[in-house]
């Protein structure tokens, strides 16, 4: 089936079977590599994009639901501009091997929006299902706290 | 060389060098070895002969804007080592850390250092990078001699700029030296590790980056998307692929039903050898509905491959080691143990714990023009290359393996098997193959640290003190497999190659420098029923024993301070100050350092353990371990907190202090040593391979769980010790990091848990269901 896709701003129409899952789509034919592949049972959060604001594990959405704006680790940066999270990751030196942080960093937007000023236990709760195996959780955790100042101090707006 | 589309940037500009002067802007050496004739006067069997270490030029180009780029034979899995490399190598050049770039890993523009592994980055394999970069500095300082008239020691160099001293008009770069030109120089050395010119590396005093904390230079495409990944790599005309494993291990592959399959959109073709079967497709996702798909007939094996992993201690514990250890003995155990007023015995078990890496293995292999290209993140790239050419019979010299980032590489992961898996299948096809691999197949069939069953005895006198310990450990790390051996990657044990006899494999012994009057120490290793094609394999696991042994050893040492009535460290710094003997690496002074260093990091009470049993639901308690890797030693302290009522176990604090000799770059050191904390920490309380008599059960991330956000520590805190007793020395060689500090956490947790409660948990993982169990028994 042809699926069109509104991806970071940009449309894009395919042509695939109805169930292909939209992490394919979004790597094999967009060519975008943010988004990954760590388990393909929504279980790692490896492969997330925020689709109508809500962070979404792409592994687990087939084409036909994928519908409405999606947005990549590609799409975060504004007018060349990095996110504050993205900032932020760089400031704590959040990665190690760096496989997951596309799903902790789209996770932590996503977060963001819902409730810019989380306390701790908001951030380990709605953090809680994206996997690190490298075990650089204390630093994100760190980053988005970083982050959250960050914005508050631009008056809210990332 | 037209570009390929698809590869990153920096390899790219990196690969095109060989035939073009000019690539990315800049003139570019080309290597010994790498024309056809040159080396040796033979013409090497391929395009890829192995980079010759001894030439200068095949380690460090410097541009014309007096930039310089390091090739060397490592590979980052995300420590920061490249960061830390080009620190080294700046310093003893003399140029700007920001004017320098590191490439790593890609066999056919690298050097051989053998990629990563054991810690060694900075221990080993930095030496030959630093006497290499001093090396250029010295022959850019005669270029410079002769350019400005004055003899060398009246020349300053800075920042690549060369200066007569008190004349600083009187100048030339190294770029206006040497820009884009060869150096031909040529090094010496027996091996890589001994490479070596003429010139002497700096003292440690006058390193200038080194200490400093440069931010890591990977990180900024790693949060921006612009990282492109093995995982990324995609070729034209390349096809993808899927591994169909055997449902049980040591199934035998009856028959294939390829009508089950023939028609699914976009097939290819499904290649089976033995018992190896993998589905080819056009598109991923059909490769991936194809191997669900394929009916296969296997035949389950006459006898149980292993116990269950209920089971698995009691058949370790029975069951005839295959081999053992000499024993270690000092002083007289046996009559120590014979009159000792008190004796302490106790079991501790360790399950098999598995990479369980966050991406699946994967590898993308092209078999153009007849050669073979690999893209991979293994972090031994080298290995892959030798072992993927003898496995497809095909001269080294025709295959490359192209290193690219991947995720975490902690030794011996499933990305060996899959490079091979890829090589074997593009050769099949005639097309770039990609290999990934499916979660359930990485969680199964990935390498596991083997599981420990460990035997310790202690004597105390009447006094408190340690007069006696034994300690006996079974590992069953039979067959153990090395690296990129093209007789035991998983897909030539599923083709049915076998090498002349499995690896004997081993266990080990504490790592600490208690000074015990009676000892005695030994090993065995013992082999589960099913030795080949089974995906209870071992394999390197970061220290492959070390965390497992010291969990045994350092529990037991805090049984023994319990059953003394003495305060946990005093009673570990009573046993580190027995004996005054000077020791290799000051081990003993070393030890105590980062003893009294973590205490006092912590603000540690002295009293005995367990406290007096809290009351409520929320118990807390701390507890103290160390180790050695090597010359690295590290202590760490964890504060738990247990509910009593759930059994979940929750980690506040943890503090570690780390005394690795020499510090390149203290931020990612930190950082390296915090998250192999919490590495252990997982290890610790959530990570064992379960299975039933026939396969591995524990297969997704609910079955096999793994550390989370939820469970991270208030605070982790590193703190960076140099505990060499001689002030006055010069700073110690750097040595490993990383390793050393996953091996005392898991006893650190179990004794702050035992502090908390009372209850001493002798088998790792500490799960909330089992912790409560332990909690009931001991109040029943
Ligand atoms: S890959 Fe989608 S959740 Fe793991
Ligand atoms: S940084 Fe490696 S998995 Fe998270």
């Amino acid at each position: 089936m042809s699926v069109t896709l509104k991806v970071n701003g940009k449309s894009h129409t395919v042509d695939v079977d109805a169930s292909t899952p939209l992490l394919y789509i979004l790597r094999n034919d967009l060519g975008l590599q943010g988004p990954r592949f760590g388990c393909g049972l929504g279980q790692c959060g490896a492969c997330t994009v925020i689709m109508n604001g809500v962070a979404t594990r792409s592994c687990i959405v087939p084409a036909s639901a994928a519908k409405g704006e999606i947005t990549t680790l590609e799409g975060l940066a504004r007018n060349g501009e990095l996110h504050p999270l993205q900032r932020a990751w760089i400031d704590e030196q959040v990665p190690q091997c760096g496989f997951c942080q596309n799903g902790q960093i789209m996770t932590a937007k996503a977060l963001l929006d819902r409730n810019p000023k989380p306390n701790d236990a908001q951030i380990r709760e709605g953090m809680k299902g994206v996997l690190c195996r490298c075990m650089t959780y204390y630093r994100i955790q760190a980053a988005i706290k970083r982050a959250v100042k960050t914005i508050a101090a631009k008056g809210g707006a990332a | 060389m037209t570009p390929v589309a698809g590869i990153p940037k920096h390899v790219e500009a990196t690969l095109s060098r060989r035939n073009l002067l000019k690539s990315a802007g800049m003139l570019v050496v080309s290597f010994a070895g790498f024309d056809p004739g040159e080396a040796n006067g033979q013409a090497p069997a391929g395009p890829y002969p192995e980079v010759d270490f001894h030439q200068l030029d095949s380690w460090i180009v410097i541009h014309e804007d007096s930039s310089a780029t390091f090739y060397v034979g490592k590979t980052d899995c995300g420590q920061g080592t490249g960061t830390s490399f080009r620190q080294l190598m700046a310093d003893e050049l003399d140029v700007a850390y920001e004017k320098t770039t590191c490439i790593m890993g890609s066999t056919d523009i690298t050097v051989d250092q053998g990629g990563s592994g054991g810690s060694t980055a900075m221990e080993r394999d930095s030496w030959p990078m630093r006497r290499v970069a001093a090396e250029a500095r010295r022959v850019l300082l005669e270029m410079g001699s002769q350019r400005l008239g004055a003899p060398v020691d009246q020349l300053a160099v800075s920042a690549g700029v060369i200066t007569v001293k008190g004349a600083p008009s009187k100048n030339v770069t190294y770029g206006q030296l040497i820009g884009g030109r060869k150096f031909n120089v040529t090094l010496t050395g027996s091996n890589i590790n001994a490479t070596n010119g003429r010139a002497l590396v700096k003292p440690v005093q006058e390193l200038k980056n080194t200490g400093l904390s440069p931010q890591r230079y990977d990180i900024p495409a790693k949060v921006d998307g612009s990282l492109k990944w093995a995982v990324d790599m995609r070729l034209p005309g390349m096809v993808h692929a899927r591994n169909v494993k055997p449902p049980f291990a040591g199934a035998k592959l009856v028959s294939v039903d390829e009508s089950s399959v023939r028609k699914m959109p976009g097939f290819v073709k499904i290649v089976t050898k033995g018992n190896y079967v993998a589905v080819v497709c056009e598109r991923e996702e059909q490769a991936i509905n194809t191997a669900k798909a394929l009916k296969l007939n296997w035949e389950k094996p006459a006898t149980a491959p292993f116990p269950s992993s209920e089971d698995l201690f009691r058949y370790m514990r029975e069951v005839k080691p295959t081999s053992s250890s000499r024993s270690v003995v000092v002083g007289d155990p046996e009559s120590a143990f014979t009159n000792a007023p008190k004796l302490i015995e106790a079991d501790y078990d360790v399950p098999f714990q598995g990479h369980t890496a966050i991406s699946p293995a994967h590898a993308l292999a092209d078999p153009s023009n007849g050669q073979m290209t690999i893209y991979s993140n293994d972090m031994k790239s080298y290995g892959m290359r030798r072992g993927v050419a003898d496995f497809l019979g095909m001269p080294r010299e025709q295959v490359r393996v192209v290193w690219m980032e991947g995720p975490q590489g902690f030794g011996r992961t499933a990305a060996d098997d899959a490079g091979c898996e890829a090589a074997y299948l593009a050769k099949e096809i005639g097309r770039p193959v990609r290999v990934q691999w499916m979660r359930d197949e990485e969680t199964a069939w990935d390498t596991k640290a083997p599981a420990f069953a460990v035997k310790l005895k202690g004597a105390l006198d009447a006094a408190g003190n340690l007069l006696a310990l034994d300690y006996d450990a079974r590992s069953a790390d039979y067959n153990h497999v090395g690296y990129n051996e093209p007789d035991t990657v998983l897909i030539a044990q599923l083709m049915g190659i076998r090498p002349a006899k499995p690896a004997s494999g081993s266990a080990s012994m504490p790592s600490e420098m208690y000074a015990i009057p009676h000892r005695r120490m030994a090993t065995h290793v013992v082999s589960l029923p099913l030795v080949w094609e089974t995906p209870l394999r071992t394999g390197n696991l970061r220290d492959p024993n070390g965390p497992q042994s010291t969990f045994a050893s350092e529990s037991f040492i805090d049984e023994l301070a319990a059953a003394a009535n003495a305060d946990p460290f005093e009673f570990r710094m009573k046993l580190l100050t027995a004996s005054s003997a000077e020791d290799g690496g000051f081990r003993r002074a070393r030890s105590i350092a980062a003893l009294k260093a973590v205490a006092d990091a912590y603000g540690w009470d002295r009293r005995s353990s367990p406290k007096p049993r809290g009351t409520g639901d929320t118990l807390t308690g701390r507890g103290i371990a160390y180790a050695f890797r090597g010359q690295t030693v590290v202590a760490e302290i964890a504060e738990v907190e247990v509910n009593v009522r759930t059994g979940r176990v929750w980690v506040k604090r943890l503090v570690a202090a780390h005394d690795c000799g020499l510090v390149v770059n203290p931020e990612s050191l930190r950082h390296t040593v915090e998250c192999a904390m919490l590495h252990s920490l997982s290890r610790a309380l959530h990570e064992e391979v379960q299975f039933d008599g026939e396969k591995v059960t524990s297969v997704d991330w609910n079955s096999h769980p793994t550390l989370t956000h939820a469970d991270v520590p208030g605070e982790v805190r590193v703190v960076l010790v140099n505990g060499d007793p001689n002030p006055n020395r010069p700073d110690l060689p750097p040595y490993g990091a990383g390793e050393a500090a996953c091996k005392p956490m898991l006893a650190a947790i179990g004794n702050a848990i035992y502090d908390a409660t009372g209850v001493r948990l002798r088998r790792i993982p500490f799960r909330a269901n089992r912790v409560l169990a332990a909690l009931k028994t001991s109040q029943a």
